[in-house]
Protein backbone atom coordinates (compact mmCIF):
# COMPACT_ATOMS: atom_id res chain seq x y z
CA UNK A 1 0.00 0.00 0.00
CA UNK A 2 2.94 2.26 1.03
CA UNK A 3 4.42 3.97 -2.48
CA UNK A 4 6.22 7.04 -2.74
CA UNK A 5 4.64 9.70 -4.54
CA UNK A 6 5.34 10.98 -8.03
CA UNK A 7 7.49 13.82 -7.29
CA UNK A 8 10.53 14.21 -6.28
CA UNK A 9 11.08 15.91 -2.43
CA UNK A 10 11.17 19.25 -2.43
CA UNK A 11 11.52 21.41 0.25
CA UNK A 12 10.54 24.75 -2.00
CA UNK A 13 6.80 23.20 -2.55
CA UNK A 14 6.53 22.62 1.46
CA UNK A 15 6.68 26.16 1.59
CA UNK A 16 4.57 26.81 -1.20
CA UNK A 17 2.08 24.55 0.78
CA UNK A 18 2.39 26.00 3.96
CA UNK A 19 2.05 29.44 2.93
CA UNK A 20 -1.18 31.49 4.37
CA UNK A 21 -1.62 32.95 1.26
CA UNK A 22 -2.32 29.47 -0.15
CA UNK A 23 -5.99 30.43 -1.80
CA UNK A 24 -7.86 27.27 -0.26
CA UNK A 25 -10.65 29.18 1.68
CA UNK A 26 -8.78 29.28 5.42
CA UNK A 27 -9.09 33.01 6.03
CA UNK A 28 -12.62 32.88 6.52
CA UNK A 29 -12.31 30.22 8.93
CA UNK A 30 -11.43 30.85 12.75
CA UNK A 31 -10.80 27.43 13.66
CA UNK A 32 -13.15 28.33 16.85
CA UNK A 33 -11.49 31.18 17.91
CA UNK A 34 -14.47 33.49 17.08
CA UNK A 35 -17.00 31.56 19.13
CA UNK A 36 -14.13 31.14 22.20
CA UNK A 37 -13.85 35.18 21.93
CA UNK A 38 -17.40 35.48 22.21
CA UNK A 39 -17.32 33.19 25.55
CA UNK A 40 -14.82 35.29 26.43
CA UNK A 41 -12.24 32.70 26.75
CA UNK A 42 -9.43 33.94 24.48
CA UNK A 43 -8.86 37.38 25.49
CA UNK A 44 -5.28 37.68 25.28
CA UNK A 45 -1.59 36.18 23.37
CA UNK A 46 -1.53 34.36 26.81
CA UNK A 47 -5.04 32.83 26.43
CA UNK A 48 -4.78 32.40 23.14
CA UNK A 49 -1.85 30.10 23.48
CA UNK A 50 -3.62 28.37 25.84
CA UNK A 51 -6.31 27.85 23.11
CA UNK A 52 -4.01 27.20 20.77
CA UNK A 53 -1.73 24.46 22.83
CA UNK A 54 -5.53 22.67 23.46
CA UNK A 55 -6.27 22.65 19.94
CA UNK A 56 -3.01 21.50 19.01
CA UNK A 57 -2.71 18.28 21.25
CA UNK A 58 -6.40 17.49 20.00
CA UNK A 59 -7.79 18.48 16.19
CA UNK A 60 -4.21 19.03 15.81
CA UNK A 61 -2.58 15.87 16.56
CA UNK A 62 -5.26 13.86 14.72
CA UNK A 63 -5.42 16.41 11.73
CA UNK A 64 -1.85 15.73 10.95
CA UNK A 65 -2.08 12.06 11.60
CA UNK A 66 -4.52 12.00 8.65
CA UNK A 67 -2.94 14.39 6.34
CA UNK A 68 0.62 11.79 7.02
CA UNK A 69 -1.45 9.24 6.61
CA UNK A 70 -3.09 10.38 3.26
CA UNK A 71 0.44 10.95 1.94
CA UNK A 72 2.12 7.71 2.85
CA UNK A 73 -0.75 6.64 0.14
CA UNK A 74 -3.67 5.02 2.75
CA UNK A 75 -7.16 4.64 0.68
CA UNK A 76 -8.69 9.02 1.01
CA UNK A 77 -12.35 7.00 1.13
CA UNK A 78 -10.98 4.91 4.47
CA UNK A 79 -9.69 8.15 5.81
CA UNK A 80 -12.45 10.13 5.19
CA UNK A 81 -14.50 8.09 7.15
CA UNK A 82 -11.87 8.01 10.13
CA UNK A 83 -12.46 11.69 10.35
CA UNK A 84 -15.99 11.52 10.26
CA UNK A 85 -15.89 9.27 12.99
CA UNK A 86 -13.30 11.94 15.10
CA UNK A 87 -15.39 14.73 14.30
CA UNK A 88 -18.73 14.98 16.26
CA UNK A 89 -20.25 17.89 15.62
CA UNK A 90 -21.82 17.91 12.22
CA UNK A 91 -20.97 21.62 11.82
CA UNK A 92 -16.96 20.99 11.95
CA UNK A 93 -17.78 17.95 9.24
CA UNK A 94 -19.65 20.28 7.53
CA UNK A 95 -16.99 22.81 7.70
CA UNK A 96 -13.83 19.96 7.23
CA UNK A 97 -15.77 19.00 3.77
CA UNK A 98 -16.19 22.47 2.41
CA UNK A 99 -12.21 23.50 3.12
CA UNK A 100 -11.36 20.18 2.02
CA UNK A 101 -13.05 20.84 -1.78
CA UNK A 102 -11.19 24.43 -1.86
CA UNK A 103 -8.33 22.98 -0.97
CA UNK A 104 -8.44 20.14 -3.92
CA UNK A 105 -9.33 23.18 -6.47
CA UNK A 106 -5.84 24.79 -5.29
CA UNK A 107 -3.80 21.27 -5.34
CA UNK A 108 -5.18 20.00 -8.43
CA UNK A 109 -4.18 23.81 -10.21
CA UNK A 110 -0.79 23.72 -8.44
CA UNK A 111 0.34 19.36 -8.68
CA UNK A 112 -2.19 17.82 -11.31
CA UNK A 113 -1.87 14.52 -10.26
CA UNK A 114 -4.01 11.26 -11.25
CA UNK A 115 -4.40 10.47 -7.17
CA UNK A 116 -6.37 14.19 -6.85
CA UNK A 117 -8.35 13.67 -10.11
CA UNK A 118 -9.79 10.47 -8.57
CA UNK A 119 -10.05 12.46 -4.82
CA UNK A 120 -12.72 14.74 -6.60
CA UNK A 121 -14.50 12.68 -8.77
CA UNK A 122 -14.99 10.63 -5.58
CA UNK A 123 -16.00 13.61 -3.50
CA UNK A 124 -17.50 15.65 -5.09
CA UNK A 125 -18.75 18.45 -2.44
CA UNK A 126 -15.45 17.55 -0.87
CA UNK A 127 -13.16 15.18 1.46
CA UNK A 128 -12.18 16.22 5.48
CA UNK A 129 -9.23 18.92 4.59
CA UNK A 130 -6.43 17.39 6.25
CA UNK A 131 -7.29 14.09 4.08
CA UNK A 132 -6.84 16.60 0.89
CA UNK A 133 -3.75 17.88 2.33
CA UNK A 134 -2.17 14.96 2.94
CA UNK A 135 -2.97 13.82 -1.09
CA UNK A 136 -2.03 17.14 -2.15
CA UNK A 137 1.42 16.55 -0.11
CA UNK A 138 1.49 13.57 -1.99
CA UNK A 139 1.31 14.93 -5.31
CA UNK A 140 3.66 17.74 -4.84
CA UNK A 141 6.60 15.65 -3.49
CA UNK A 142 6.11 15.79 0.12
CA UNK A 143 6.29 13.18 2.89
CA UNK A 144 4.50 12.54 5.33
CA UNK A 145 6.10 14.77 7.85
CA UNK A 146 6.05 16.96 5.58
CA UNK A 147 1.80 16.75 5.12
CA UNK A 148 1.71 16.54 9.10
CA UNK A 149 3.58 19.57 9.69
CA UNK A 150 1.01 21.40 7.74
CA UNK A 151 -2.28 20.37 9.43
CA UNK A 152 -0.47 20.60 12.80
CA UNK A 153 0.46 24.44 11.89
CA UNK A 154 -2.83 25.54 10.08
CA UNK A 155 -4.28 23.92 13.48
CA UNK A 156 -2.40 26.78 14.98
CA UNK A 157 -1.82 29.06 12.41
CA UNK A 158 -5.65 29.79 11.47
CA UNK A 159 -6.89 30.88 15.37
CA UNK A 160 -4.12 32.79 15.38
CA UNK A 161 -4.36 34.68 12.14
CA UNK A 162 -8.39 35.38 13.11
CA UNK A 163 -7.77 36.48 16.57
CA UNK A 164 -5.40 39.22 15.70
CA UNK A 165 -8.31 40.77 13.49
CA UNK A 166 -11.01 39.41 16.54
CA UNK A 167 -9.08 41.34 19.08
CA UNK A 168 -6.81 43.49 17.46
CA UNK A 169 -4.09 41.43 19.33
CA UNK A 170 -0.84 42.76 18.61
CA UNK A 171 0.61 40.76 15.66
CA UNK A 172 3.93 40.44 17.15
CA UNK A 173 2.91 38.77 20.52
CA UNK A 174 0.22 36.63 18.49
CA UNK A 175 3.20 35.51 15.96
CA UNK A 176 5.25 34.70 19.37
CA UNK A 177 2.61 32.19 20.56
CA UNK A 178 2.81 30.24 17.25
CA UNK A 179 7.06 30.65 18.03
CA UNK A 180 6.61 29.52 21.18
CA UNK A 181 4.49 26.52 19.89
CA UNK A 182 6.65 25.51 17.50
CA UNK A 183 8.60 22.78 19.66
CA UNK A 184 5.48 21.29 20.80
CA UNK A 185 4.55 21.52 17.23
CA UNK A 186 7.32 19.15 16.20
CA UNK A 187 6.72 16.44 18.92
CA UNK A 188 3.01 16.16 17.77
CA UNK A 189 4.10 15.39 14.42
CA UNK A 190 6.70 13.12 15.56
CA UNK A 191 3.69 11.20 17.26
CA UNK A 192 1.15 11.63 14.44
CA UNK A 193 3.66 10.45 11.80
CA UNK A 194 4.74 7.39 13.65
CA UNK A 195 0.61 6.43 14.02
CA UNK A 196 0.25 7.10 10.66
CA UNK A 197 3.19 4.11 9.81
CA UNK A 198 0.75 1.74 12.38
CA UNK A 199 -2.12 2.48 10.43
CA UNK A 200 -0.37 1.54 7.07
CA UNK A 201 -0.30 -1.95 8.67
CA UNK A 202 -3.14 -2.31 11.11
CA UNK A 203 -6.00 -0.10 9.38
CA UNK A 204 -7.03 3.18 10.53
CA UNK A 205 -8.08 2.54 14.49
CA UNK A 206 -4.42 3.76 14.93
CA UNK A 207 -4.83 6.80 14.06
CA UNK A 208 -5.41 9.00 17.56
CA UNK A 209 -8.99 10.42 17.94
CA UNK A 210 -8.48 13.05 20.51
CA UNK A 211 -11.10 15.81 20.91
CA UNK A 212 -11.90 19.18 22.74
CA UNK A 213 -15.54 18.68 23.47
CA UNK A 214 -15.64 22.76 23.59
CA UNK A 215 -14.73 23.32 20.32
CA UNK A 216 -17.34 21.18 19.21
CA UNK A 217 -20.26 22.48 21.19
CA UNK A 218 -18.76 26.18 20.52
CA UNK A 219 -18.55 25.18 16.94
CA UNK A 220 -22.23 24.37 16.75
CA UNK A 221 -23.11 27.01 18.59
CA UNK A 222 -21.06 29.40 16.05
CA UNK A 223 -23.21 28.05 13.08
CA UNK A 224 -26.14 29.35 14.23
CA UNK A 225 -25.18 32.90 15.19
CA UNK A 226 -26.71 35.23 12.79
CA UNK A 227 -24.13 37.97 12.79
CA UNK A 228 -20.16 36.89 12.26
CA UNK A 229 -17.21 37.42 11.09
CA UNK A 230 -15.78 33.95 10.49
CA UNK A 231 -17.69 30.80 8.51
CA UNK A 232 -16.19 28.85 10.96
CA UNK B 1 6.09 14.92 -12.41
CA UNK B 2 2.68 15.46 -13.69
CA UNK B 3 3.57 18.61 -16.15
CA UNK B 4 2.12 16.75 -18.96
CA UNK B 5 -1.13 15.85 -17.05
CA UNK B 6 -4.19 17.02 -18.44
CA UNK B 7 -7.26 18.11 -16.59
CA UNK B 8 -10.13 15.87 -16.52
CA UNK B 9 -13.17 15.94 -13.82
CA UNK B 10 -14.06 19.37 -12.57
CA UNK B 11 -13.22 22.30 -11.25
CA UNK B 12 -8.91 21.82 -12.01
CA UNK B 13 -9.01 25.29 -13.84
CA UNK B 14 -11.22 28.23 -12.67
CA UNK B 15 -11.69 30.84 -15.28
CA UNK B 16 -12.65 27.76 -17.57
CA UNK B 17 -15.18 28.53 -20.09
CA UNK B 18 -16.71 25.31 -20.08
CA UNK B 19 -19.00 23.18 -17.40
CA UNK B 20 -18.11 19.46 -16.61
CA UNK B 21 -20.24 17.96 -19.27
CA UNK B 22 -18.88 20.77 -21.88
CA UNK B 23 -22.03 23.20 -22.19
CA UNK B 24 -20.58 26.64 -22.44
CA UNK B 25 -20.78 28.41 -18.20
CA UNK B 26 -22.50 31.50 -16.91
CA UNK B 27 -21.40 35.00 -17.98
CA UNK B 28 -19.89 36.03 -14.58
CA UNK B 29 -20.05 39.67 -13.69
CA UNK B 30 -18.81 41.35 -10.85
CA UNK B 31 -20.20 44.59 -8.76
CA UNK B 32 -17.88 46.11 -5.90
CA UNK B 33 -17.39 49.59 -4.97
CA UNK B 34 -17.57 51.44 -1.70
CA UNK B 35 -20.28 50.88 1.24
CA UNK B 36 -23.63 52.22 0.19
CA UNK B 37 -22.86 52.78 -3.02
CA UNK B 38 -26.12 51.29 -4.57
CA UNK B 39 -24.59 47.91 -5.51
CA UNK B 40 -27.25 45.49 -4.41
CA UNK B 41 -29.61 48.32 -4.91
CA UNK B 42 -28.22 48.21 -9.05
CA UNK B 43 -27.95 44.25 -8.44
CA UNK B 44 -32.18 44.18 -7.79
CA UNK B 45 -32.83 46.46 -10.21
CA UNK B 46 -30.39 43.91 -12.91
CA UNK B 47 -32.25 41.22 -11.91
CA UNK B 48 -35.91 42.20 -12.17
CA UNK B 49 -34.94 43.88 -15.81
CA UNK B 50 -33.30 40.65 -16.96
CA UNK B 51 -35.02 37.79 -15.02
CA UNK B 52 -37.51 37.29 -18.04
CA UNK B 53 -35.28 37.24 -21.00
CA UNK B 54 -31.95 35.49 -18.89
CA UNK B 55 -31.88 32.17 -16.41
CA UNK B 56 -29.95 34.31 -13.74
CA UNK B 57 -28.53 33.90 -9.90
CA UNK B 58 -26.58 36.06 -7.52
CA UNK B 59 -23.49 35.39 -5.13
CA UNK B 60 -22.72 38.02 -2.00
CA UNK B 61 -20.45 38.28 -0.42
CA UNK B 62 -21.07 40.12 2.97
CA UNK B 63 -18.66 41.80 5.43
CA UNK B 64 -20.18 40.23 8.70
CA UNK B 65 -23.93 39.18 7.97
CA UNK B 66 -25.78 38.03 5.63
CA UNK B 67 -27.51 41.99 4.43
CA UNK B 68 -26.86 41.51 1.00
CA UNK B 69 -28.42 38.75 0.52
CA UNK B 70 -31.37 38.89 2.90
CA UNK B 71 -32.14 41.57 1.12
CA UNK B 72 -32.25 40.42 -1.91
CA UNK B 73 -34.51 37.34 -0.66
CA UNK B 74 -36.86 40.39 1.43
CA UNK B 75 -36.66 41.72 -2.34
CA UNK B 76 -37.68 38.82 -3.94
CA UNK B 77 -36.11 39.83 -6.63
CA UNK B 78 -35.15 35.94 -7.45
CA UNK B 79 -36.07 32.89 -6.21
CA UNK B 80 -34.34 31.77 -2.89
CA UNK B 81 -32.35 28.77 -4.73
CA UNK B 82 -30.73 31.07 -6.88
CA UNK B 83 -29.26 33.69 -4.13
CA UNK B 84 -26.04 32.49 -2.60
CA UNK B 85 -24.53 34.13 0.23
CA UNK B 86 -20.25 33.65 0.51
CA UNK B 87 -18.42 34.05 4.08
CA UNK B 88 -15.51 36.27 3.91
CA UNK B 89 -13.91 36.38 7.26
CA UNK B 90 -13.90 40.16 7.21
CA UNK B 91 -12.53 40.74 3.91
CA UNK B 92 -14.27 40.35 1.28
CA UNK B 93 -11.87 41.39 -0.76
CA UNK B 94 -10.04 38.66 -0.27
CA UNK B 95 -12.65 36.44 -0.84
CA UNK B 96 -13.19 37.84 -4.45
CA UNK B 97 -9.11 38.78 -5.50
CA UNK B 98 -6.45 36.38 -3.00
CA UNK B 99 -8.53 33.51 -2.26
CA UNK B 100 -11.34 32.74 -4.75
CA UNK B 101 -12.11 29.00 -4.03
CA UNK B 102 -15.50 30.03 -1.93
CA UNK B 103 -17.05 32.01 -4.66
CA UNK B 104 -16.04 29.64 -7.23
CA UNK B 105 -17.59 27.21 -5.41
CA UNK B 106 -20.77 29.25 -4.95
CA UNK B 107 -21.33 29.72 -8.61
CA UNK B 108 -20.40 26.24 -9.68
CA UNK B 109 -23.14 25.00 -6.89
CA UNK B 110 -25.34 27.47 -8.69
CA UNK B 111 -25.36 26.19 -11.88
CA UNK B 112 -25.41 23.15 -10.80
CA UNK B 113 -28.62 23.55 -8.59
CA UNK B 114 -30.83 25.37 -11.02
CA UNK B 115 -29.64 24.17 -14.28
CA UNK B 116 -27.68 25.93 -17.11
CA UNK B 117 -27.36 29.87 -16.20
CA UNK B 118 -27.26 32.71 -18.73
CA UNK B 119 -25.73 35.18 -16.44
CA UNK B 120 -24.26 34.92 -12.31
CA UNK B 121 -23.84 38.30 -10.75
CA UNK B 122 -21.34 38.68 -7.78
CA UNK B 123 -21.51 41.42 -5.39
CA UNK B 124 -18.21 42.36 -3.05
CA UNK B 125 -19.30 43.58 0.55
CA UNK B 126 -18.81 47.37 0.53
CA UNK B 127 -14.88 47.58 0.45
CA UNK B 128 -12.20 50.08 -0.42
CA UNK B 129 -11.46 51.87 -3.44
CA UNK B 130 -8.47 48.91 -4.04
CA UNK B 131 -10.69 46.31 -4.42
CA UNK B 132 -11.18 44.23 -7.68
CA UNK B 133 -12.19 40.94 -8.82
CA UNK B 134 -9.96 38.38 -10.24
CA UNK B 135 -9.89 37.46 -13.45
CA UNK B 136 -10.53 33.66 -12.02
CA UNK B 137 -13.84 34.98 -10.80
CA UNK B 138 -15.21 36.78 -13.20
CA UNK B 139 -14.95 37.55 -16.41
CA UNK B 140 -16.32 41.30 -16.20
CA UNK B 141 -16.60 43.78 -13.60
CA UNK B 142 -18.50 46.90 -12.48
CA UNK B 143 -17.46 49.49 -10.28
CA UNK B 144 -19.86 51.16 -8.49
CA UNK B 145 -19.64 54.25 -6.54
CA UNK B 146 -22.27 57.41 -5.99
CA UNK B 147 -22.24 60.95 -5.89
CA UNK B 148 -22.96 61.31 -2.29
CA UNK B 149 -19.34 59.85 -1.22
CA UNK B 150 -17.25 62.87 -2.37
CA UNK B 151 -17.01 64.19 -6.33
CA UNK B 152 -13.22 63.52 -6.16
CA UNK B 153 -13.35 59.84 -6.15
CA UNK B 154 -13.30 59.79 -9.60
CA UNK B 155 -9.83 61.98 -9.54
CA UNK B 156 -8.59 60.16 -6.95
CA UNK B 157 -8.58 56.71 -9.10
CA UNK B 158 -7.53 53.37 -7.78
CA UNK B 159 -7.93 50.27 -9.33
CA UNK B 160 -11.52 49.95 -9.31
CA UNK B 161 -12.54 53.47 -10.82
CA UNK B 162 -9.31 53.34 -13.49
CA UNK B 163 -9.38 49.52 -14.80
CA UNK B 164 -12.98 47.95 -14.16
CA UNK B 165 -15.18 47.17 -17.18
CA UNK B 166 -17.78 49.68 -16.37
CA UNK B 167 -17.44 52.75 -14.09
CA UNK B 168 -21.60 53.56 -12.72
CA UNK B 169 -21.93 56.78 -10.82
CA UNK B 170 -24.98 56.28 -8.52
CA UNK B 171 -27.78 58.43 -6.85
CA UNK B 172 -27.12 61.36 -9.30
CA UNK B 173 -30.29 62.57 -7.98
CA UNK B 174 -28.76 63.45 -5.20
CA UNK B 175 -26.66 65.20 -6.74
CA UNK B 176 -27.88 68.90 -6.16
CA UNK B 177 -28.36 68.24 -1.90
CA UNK B 178 -24.50 67.24 -1.58
CA UNK B 179 -23.35 69.85 -4.01
CA UNK B 180 -21.34 67.10 -6.10
CA UNK B 181 -20.45 68.51 -9.41
CA UNK B 182 -21.75 66.19 -12.21
CA UNK B 183 -19.48 67.51 -15.36
CA UNK B 184 -16.89 66.94 -13.25
CA UNK B 185 -16.90 63.63 -11.79
CA UNK B 186 -17.43 63.09 -16.14
CA UNK B 187 -14.12 64.57 -17.02
CA UNK B 188 -12.20 63.06 -14.04
CA UNK B 189 -13.41 59.59 -15.01
CA UNK B 190 -12.60 60.16 -18.52
CA UNK B 191 -9.22 61.11 -18.12
CA UNK B 192 -8.86 58.47 -15.71
CA UNK B 193 -10.21 55.42 -18.05
CA UNK B 194 -9.35 56.98 -21.54
CA UNK B 195 -11.87 54.91 -23.91
CA UNK B 196 -13.93 52.36 -20.54
CA UNK B 197 -17.11 53.20 -20.67
CA UNK B 198 -18.68 55.16 -17.41
CA UNK B 199 -22.45 55.52 -16.66
CA UNK B 200 -24.25 57.87 -14.49
CA UNK B 201 -27.64 56.39 -12.87
CA UNK B 202 -30.16 57.36 -10.38
CA UNK B 203 -32.32 54.17 -9.18
CA UNK B 204 -34.78 56.46 -7.87
CA UNK B 205 -35.14 58.20 -11.45
CA UNK B 206 -37.70 56.93 -14.40
CA UNK B 207 -34.49 55.12 -16.55
CA UNK B 208 -33.29 53.39 -13.36
CA UNK B 209 -30.76 51.11 -14.76
CA UNK B 210 -31.18 50.57 -18.23
CA UNK B 211 -28.22 51.46 -19.78
CA UNK B 212 -26.16 49.63 -17.05
CA UNK B 213 -28.55 46.42 -18.16
CA UNK B 214 -28.08 47.01 -21.69
CA UNK B 215 -24.05 46.90 -21.33
CA UNK B 216 -24.66 43.69 -19.47
CA UNK B 217 -26.59 42.64 -22.47
CA UNK B 218 -23.85 43.51 -24.62
CA UNK B 219 -21.32 41.63 -22.77
CA UNK B 220 -23.30 38.43 -22.84
CA UNK B 221 -23.69 38.60 -26.73
CA UNK B 222 -19.74 38.93 -26.56
CA UNK B 223 -20.10 36.14 -24.18
CA UNK B 224 -22.05 33.92 -26.29
CA UNK B 225 -20.53 34.70 -29.58
N1 LIG C 1 -31.22 58.43 -3.66
C1 LIG C 1 -30.76 57.27 -4.11
N2 LIG C 1 -30.55 56.27 -3.23
C2 LIG C 1 -30.08 55.11 -3.70
C3 LIG C 1 -29.80 54.89 -5.07
N3 LIG C 1 -29.33 53.64 -5.22
C4 LIG C 1 -29.30 53.09 -3.99
N4 LIG C 1 -29.76 53.95 -3.06
C5 LIG C 1 -29.88 53.74 -1.62
O1 LIG C 1 -28.59 53.71 -1.03
C6 LIG C 1 -28.56 52.84 0.08
C7 LIG C 1 -27.45 51.85 -0.07
O2 LIG C 1 -27.70 51.03 -1.20
P1 LIG C 1 -27.17 49.53 -1.31
O3 LIG C 1 -27.60 49.02 -2.64
O4 LIG C 1 -27.51 48.75 -0.12
O5 LIG C 1 -25.61 49.81 -1.30
P2 LIG C 1 -24.42 48.74 -1.36
O6 LIG C 1 -23.39 49.33 -2.23
O7 LIG C 1 -24.95 47.41 -1.75
O8 LIG C 1 -23.95 48.74 0.15
P3 LIG C 1 -22.97 47.69 0.90
O9 LIG C 1 -23.25 46.34 0.32
O10 LIG C 1 -23.31 47.82 2.32
O11 LIG C 1 -21.60 48.17 0.59
C8 LIG C 1 -29.93 52.20 0.15
O12 LIG C 1 -30.68 52.87 1.11
C9 LIG C 1 -30.48 52.41 -1.25
O13 LIG C 1 -31.88 52.46 -1.29
C10 LIG C 1 -30.06 55.97 -5.98
O14 LIG C 1 -29.85 55.89 -7.19
N5 LIG C 1 -30.52 57.14 -5.44
MG1 LIG D 1 -24.68 45.59 -0.76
Amino acid sequence: MVRAAGAPMSRAALLVLADGRFPAGGHAHSGGAEAAVKAGRVTSAATLEEFCRGRLHTVGRVAAALAAAAALGIDPAELDAAADARTPSPALRATARRLGRQLLRAARACWPSPELDALAAAFPKGAHQPVVLGLTARSAGLGPEDAAHCAAYESVGGPTTATVRLLSLDPFEATAVLARLAPELDAVVEAAVAAARRAVLDGTDALPAASGPLLEIGAEGHAAWPVRLFAS
Amino acid sequence: MHLDHTHTGPGAVSADAHRPDGTRRALRIGLGGPVGSGKTATVAALCRALRTELSLAVVTNDIYTREDADFLLREAVLPPERIAAVETGACPHTAIRDDISANLEAVEDLEDAVGPLDLILVESGGDNLTATFSKGLVDAQIFVIDVAGGDDIPRKGGPGVTTADLLVVNKTDLAPHVGSDLARMAADAKAQRAELPVVFQSLRGEAGVTEVAAWVRGKLGAWRA
